[in-house]
């Protein structure tokens, strides 16, 4: 089943192999010298089957899959083979490879906003995935077209058909994608990171419906991901992929429980898993527990006002929360719900409509000059997007000291030597002060953001989704480091997060957050063992576990329920 | 955003008549800036004739054309006339301003028309080719076709134009905009004088005077018309790249659409927008080029008589022709935005 | 256009790594590759070329730019390219040309920096009233006809007649009046995407300033787009200060040399079949335009990073995810992973879309946006305003390159 990795192959069916990939290399022509993104692959498709290609950022499976199709840009030579039955997909060209893209292999992207093209309606493009394919006329194709809409469950598909992509949600996009890769029925189906962009809970009807979709058509499918959640919930067969060469592969189970290559050993072990139990050191010492507010928010309410007259949007509606020192307070919820603005607010960077803001003693709302600034002083922020949020013209050592600076603290000589002190606390070398943020890994910036956020020694710090653009591996040592420094400086902290995983990991209380409000707040062992909103509940149960024992009882479960219904 | 058909009529309809008020402050600050700068300089009376007629009868005149008033006074009396209708009288040979729009306006408005079509037979297709053959030799020799003639004034094209194809060549005529005969005809012998002349040689029924008169507007509408070809070389060819490599094209790639429908149906649609968006701009930028046009080849438009007042320093003349400018300039960048907004689905109102 | 999409390695001027050699424009030409190179190199020549002559015009030219000899002499011994109507050596005027035009350029230039760059960062900063009314009024402006609107100033500065460095300055003032516009655009645009980049954010949560933000943090990021728009200026200011010339609004023949003014005589010659007076300035003209150009297209090409193919060098994240690896596993020990990536033939994430780490969107819903909101919640006015300044590039989908005033807006 499997040409290269552990070769252990139950074979789930005796068939030939749909698709059989051998030794693809994929190598990019650059202005310098060529990138090997792709270093001999090899993997098979069986009839009916869901192939998990797993990896992280620059690990080739996207571009691995995509060679087959012959989708890559003119600058890539590819090589090896890859036989869809008797038909050779590496070299094909022009009509030959017209013919088999959308009518064989069909594919589903990951961000729905951008595959579809804006200035066509969806049901336009829909018949156009007919249209090349099937000999039908326009009104046979429209017809078609809303038939598959209403069959990956879009609501009134009849008008939704003239609708133009921007006027539908993520889910929605992405369902007329899957709509659009269904349509000719094809053999196999390329899910391309199909729920990276859309929220946990639109996240789990995709999939449920992707599982739907191949219980009925039998269709085989690739399905590229990073989320070993996803994973566990949707293959039968997995391929880790790293650095270009698929490193291990065989079925989902085995997988999970026994990997064998070190890198799907260290991968998986760094999956933070929620409900799983944490070690002790995660937890706020107990001496601790208790102790003074630093951020309180009372009665407080955002507005953004719509456009041309459009009523104004609520982005947060009367929330009161507050913030002890020594504590991690997980501030989550889904996009839309107002939890950025919130953690924005609460270090004075997004302006109120009404409500109070308390930073230490300090109502930041009204304060002013001297009193503002000097709350700042004690309050730090670290960012989503590690690459955007260090100044490119500084270097890393300004970048850290630049607080103090601004807050007329110590010299050049003794903020130079904090700025080292910290980048030895947040584990990087020392001599790192003289880089430019550039020359830095993600998961290093990150970190470099982190000892900026702390040079003055705040009490009170908002973290902003600090490792949602970091890769797996890399999270969970930006977030050891992070709560070790907590624990040690002892800040009271909003962490603002989507990732229910990573909330169970570090959190001491959790507030969920729906459309601006806060819905459920209370200790973590409360919130996420014991949910007493079901907003909440949802929210939990739409999370896919990296286990696929478990993701295949609560998938049994969830059918028996929606039998039922 | 909006839900259906009639929330989206009603958000553009607010949108459109938003804009179309806006053009009220384009229009003031333009003719704001036009006036004030203008009489920076003293009235225009002295600049005009100041040597050549006696101190006292300029005093006089100035007196009697309210020259010597407060300067908020006449900057108020002239936007009252303008709002009128009345630009002022031309101080040389006393011509209305208005007038002079109105027969010399058509001529400049069938020059850009002649250009505008040469831009977009030339520019279009030669951006799209050069996007597709991105870095081959057709793409580069596209590319220094347009920076060539980017680089080249208007004014330097027109006379080489000239040189080769009139002089050397004997092909085409070498100015105006038709022989000095068939102009008689063209202005007196129609019954509706529209000053566009290939309006009014169709009127006359005259093969042979159509003929002169397409033959007259073949170079200025060469010279004025591959300038702008070449901005939209470059516009089409940068647009198209980019929707080239964006994802909903690939998506159609990987639905099996074939590669020129994929290019011509969702690449090429998407990657005009922005050229239509900047078509305010271009016009704005074609009558600049017209001035210069119209004066080398002698093409009796509104830019040739703004550089003959401009010669004479007749500053009433030329304060009115470019406030009429500005009228244009502001009317037309709102019609390109209107267009804009019905093609385009996604403008944010 | 947010200033983090481009390569801070690529952007000539600035800092950059301490250890590596600091010269801008060679780090420049280094990073440019086959075509772009080229035309960088072609384009620098040139610029340097004329330069040269402008700089030593007394010593190259056979006779001063304002002798008179017999009119429209051909080309000879004496007079290598001929003489004009008015009895000047065409050749002198030309290397004179060059004086004029580069003095015009370098003022012109330098005067619009100074004016639009610090007004488009405060005004996009800043936002509110000003913002509103500036923008009114640099898109009025901007709108209009550059040459006419470089016309009317040149009448006021230069009182409608001209004297010798007043013909200059009035050039460079009124292109100056052309040019504001465009960089206040740029620079404000700029600003407005680069003030809702975390960095700036991180700025002001640390409690800096406004001054300290906008002149320490986003200056310097904006002024990335500003090379490509000098390059732009330079040879427009050449082609606005030939167009005022050729319509007799530029410098008198006697203060100093100007390829316009001489074309603008030579339209009579041409009847006559005399080219050698039009065409050598018009040339002159073209070859400087085609220079600056060059070195414009291909600055706008290394720093447009949708038309490039990055590569050859690792990255650090791969190192990252190696040294996580092997600090769990020891690997490295054992050879399974290796732990250098080899020189050359890296295995590197390509710069293309697809390839980008995922990222929670927080904003990604239309329909659902509350969080999306900020930062483009301006009211009607500054909604139409906004769109209106991203006329040529569709703000939000960046189709067009909207650093790219040509796209927009071209010469006379």
């Amino acid at each position: 089943m499997t040409a290269t990795g552990s070769g252990d192959s139950p074979g789930l069916t005796s068939t030939a192999p749909l698709l059989s990939v051998e030794d693809v290399h994929v190598a990019f022509r650059t202005d310098g010298a060529p990138v090997l993104a792709v270093r001999g692959i090899s993997y098979e498709l069986n009839p009916g089957e869901v192939l998990a290609i797993v990896g992280e950022s620059g690990s080739g499976k996207t571009v691995g899959s995509r060679a087959i199709m012959g989708l890559l840009p003119p600058t890539a030579t590819i090589t090896g083979s890859a036989r869809l039955d008797q038909t050779q997909l590496i070299g094909l060209r022009g009509e030959a490879m017209r013919q088999v893209r959308g009518d064989r292999i069909a594919m589903i992207f990951q961000e729905p906003s951008t595959a579809l093209d804006p200035v066509r309606t969806v049901g336009w493009q829909v018949c156009e995935a007919l249209l090349v394919h099937r000999k039908m006329t326009r009104a046979q194709a429209r017809a078609r077209a809303i038939e598959l809409l209403d069959l990956v469950g879009i609501p009134d598909p009849a008008q939704r058909v003239d609708s133009y992509p921007h006027q539908l949600s993520g889910g929605q996009k992405q369902r007329a994608m899957i709509a659009m890769a269904i349509s000719c029925d094809p053999e196999v189906i390329i899910a391309d990171e199909p729920t990276t962009a859309l929220d946990v809970t639109v996240q789990a009807q995709i999939l449920d419906l992707l599982h739907d979709l191949k219980d009925r058509l039998g269709t085989a499918i690739i399905l590229i991901t990073h989320n070993m959640g996803v994973v566990a919930d949707m293959a039968d067969r997995v391929a880790v992929m790293y650095r270009g060469e698929l490193v291990e592969s065989g079925p989902v189970r085995d997988i999970f429980e026994r990997p064998q290559h070190p890198y799907t050993k260290h991968l998986l072990a760094a999956v933070p898993y929620l409900g799983r139990p944490r070690p002790a050191s995660m937890d706020t010492p107990a001496e601790h527990v208790g102790a003074d507010i630093v951020m309180s928010v009372h009665d407080l309410c955002v507005d953004f006002p719509g456009r041309l007259g459009a009523e104004a949007v609520h982005a947060v509606k009367d929330v009161d929360v507050e913030v002890r020192a020594h504590e991690i307070l997980a501030l989550v919820g889904e996009s839309g719900s107002g939890k950025t603005t919130l953690g924005r607010c609460a270090v004075g960077l997004q302006p109120v409509t009404s409500g109070a803001v308390r930073v230490l003693g300090t109502d930041i709302v009204t304060a002013k000059g001297k009193a503002l600034r000097e709350a700042r002083r004690k309050m730090g922020f670290v960012f989503q997007d590690p690459a955007a949020s260090l100044n490119p013209r500084m270097t890393v050592g300004d970048c850290i000291a630049e607080p103090m600076l601004i807050h007329g603290m110590g010299t050049k000589q003794s903020r130079l030597e904090r700025a080292k002190e910290l980048l030895d606390a947040v584990e990087l070398p020392i001599d790192y002060v003289e880089r430019y943020p550039h020359e830095l890994s993600g998961g290093q910036r990150q970190r470099v953001s982190l000892a900026r956020a702390l040079v003055t020694g705040p009490e009170f710090v908002v973290a902003d989704e600090p490792t949602s653009a970091l890769d797996v591996s890399v999270q969970a040592r930006v977030l050891e480091v992070f709560v070790r420094l907590q624990h040690s400086m002892g800040f009271g902290c909003l962490f603002v997060t989507h990732d229910l995983a990573v909330v169970d990991l570090l959190a001491d209380r959790i507030a969920v957050m729906h459309r601006g409000e806060i819905v459920e707040l209370g200790s973590r062992e409360q919130v996420l063992r014991h949910p007493r909103q079901e907003y909440t509940a949802e929210l939990i149960a739409a999370v896919p576990l990296p286990d696929a024992a478990e993701q295949a009882k609560r998938r049994t479960i969830r059918r028996a329920a929606h039998l039922k219904a | 955003m909006a839900k259906g058909g009639t929330s989206r009529g009603w958000a553009l309809a607010k949108y459109l008549s938003l804009r179309l008020v806006l053009i009220i402050p384009t229009v003031l600050i333009l003719v704001t800036v036009v006036f004030f700068f203008m009489r920076v300089i003293g009235d225009p009376i002295t600049a005009a004739q100041g040597g050549r007629l006696p101190p006292e009868e300029i005093e006089a005149r100035k007196q009697a054309a309210g020259f010597n008033d407060p300067i908020l006074v006449q900057y108020g009396r002239f936007l009252a006339n303008m709002l009128r209708g009345d630009f002022g009288r031309t101080l040389t040979d006393n011509q209305a301003v208005s007038d002079i729009l109105l027969t010399k306006g058509p001529a400049t408005v069938e020059l850009v028309f002649w250009a505008l079509i040469v831009a977009f037979a030339v520019g279009i297709p030669l951006g799209r080719l050069a996007a597709r053959k991105y870095n081959k030799g057709a793409d580069i020799a596209i590319r220094s076709f347009a920076v060539l003639f980017y680089a080249a004034p208007v004014f330097f094209v027109a006379l080489l134009l000239k040189l080769v194809f009139s002089i050397w060549l004997g092909w085409l005529p070498i100015s105006g905009r038709a022989s000095a005969g068939n102009q008689t005809l063209l202005e007196t012998g129609v019954q509706t004088n529209t000053h566009i002349y290939i309006l009014n040689a169709i009127q006359y029924g005259d093969g042979a005077v159509l003929v002169d008169v397409l033959q007259h507007a073949i170079l200025p509408a060469l010279a004025l018309g591959l300038l702008t070809a070449g901005v939209f070389i470059r516009l089409t060819r940068i647009n198209l790249l980019q929707t080239l490599r964006a994802d909903y094209v690939t998506a159609a790639r990987a639905r099996g659409v074939a590669e020129g429908k994929v290019v011509s149906k969702h690449a090429f649609r998407n990657a005009l927008i922005p050229v239509v968006t900047v078509m305010g701009m271009q016009i704005a930028m074609m009558l600049g080029g017209a001035i210069l046009t119209e004066t080398t080849f002698e093409w009796q438009g509104l830019g040739y008589w703004l550089s003959q007042y401009l010669l004479k320093r007749d500053f009433v003349a030329v304060q009115g022709i470019t406030t009429a400018i500005a009228v244009v300039v502001a009317v037309a960048s709102f019609l390109i935005d209107a267009i804009n907004a019905l093609v385009d689905p996604r403008v944010r109102y | 256009m947010s200033a983090s999409t481009l390569d801070p390695t690529d952007l000539g001027p600035g800092p950059r790594s301490r250890k590596k050699l600091r010269v801008p424009g060679l780090a420049l030409i280094q990073s440019t590759h086959g075509l772009q190179r080229g035309m960088l190199l072609t384009g620098i020549v040139i610029v340097a070329l004329f330069l040269l002559v402008a700089l030593f015009a007394p010593l190259i030219a056979p006779y001063e730019f304002n002798q008179i000899f017999t009119a429209q002499l051909p080309m000879s011994g004496d007079h290598p390219l001929g003489t004009t109507v008015g009895g000047f050596d065409v050749w002198s005027r030309i290397v004179f040309g060059a004086r004029t035009a580069v003095e015009v350029i370098v003022l012109a230039v330098a005067l619009s920096i100074v004016v639009g760059v610090p007004l488009g960062v405060v005004s996009g900063y800043v936002s509110g009233l000003l913002d509103r009314v500036l923008v009114l009024v640099m898109d009025a402006l901007y709108a209009f006809p550059s040459l006419l609107l470089a016309i009317v100033v040149s009448i006021m500065v230069s009182q409608g007649r001209s004297g010798a460095m007043t013909g200059i300055l009035a050039a460079a003032v009124s292109i100056t009046v052309v040019f504001v516009p465009q960089y206040f655009r740029v620079t404000r645009n700029a600003t407005l995407a680069a003030k809702v980049e975390p960095y700036v954010d991180a700025a002001r949560v640390a409690g800096a300033r406004p001054g300290r933000i906008m002149f320490g943090h986003i200056l310097p990021n904006v002024s990335q787009s500003i090379p490509v728009l000098m390059t732009l200026n330079a040879s427009e200011s050449i082609l606005t200060l030939a167009g005022l010339g050729f319509l007799g609004f530029g410098i008198e023949p006697n203060s100093a040399a100007e390829w316009g003014y001489d074309l603008n005589k030579a339209r009579s010659d041409i009847a006559n079949g005399i080219w050698w007076t039009a065409v050598f300035p018009g040339l002159a003209i073209v070859l400087i335009v085609v220079g600056v150009t060059l070195i414009g297209e291909s600055l706008n090409d290394v720093l447009n990073p949708l038309l490039r193919t990055r590569g050859g060098t690792t990255t650090a994240d791969e190192d990252e995810v190696a040294q996580a690896v092997a600090a769990k596993t020891e690997l490295v020990a054992e050879g399974t992973l290796p732990a250098e990536v080899e020189a050359n033939t890296s295995v590197v994430p390509v710069a293309e879309p697809w390839m980008t780490p995922p990222v929670e969107e927080d904003s990604s819903g239309a329909d659902e946006g509350h969080d999306g909101g900020q930062g483009q919640t301006g009211d009607s006015l500054s909604s139409w305003s906004d769109g209106s300044v991203g006329r040529e590039s569709l703000g939000d989908n960046h189709l067009a390159d909207p650093n790219d005033p040509r796209c927009g807006k071209g010469s006379v």
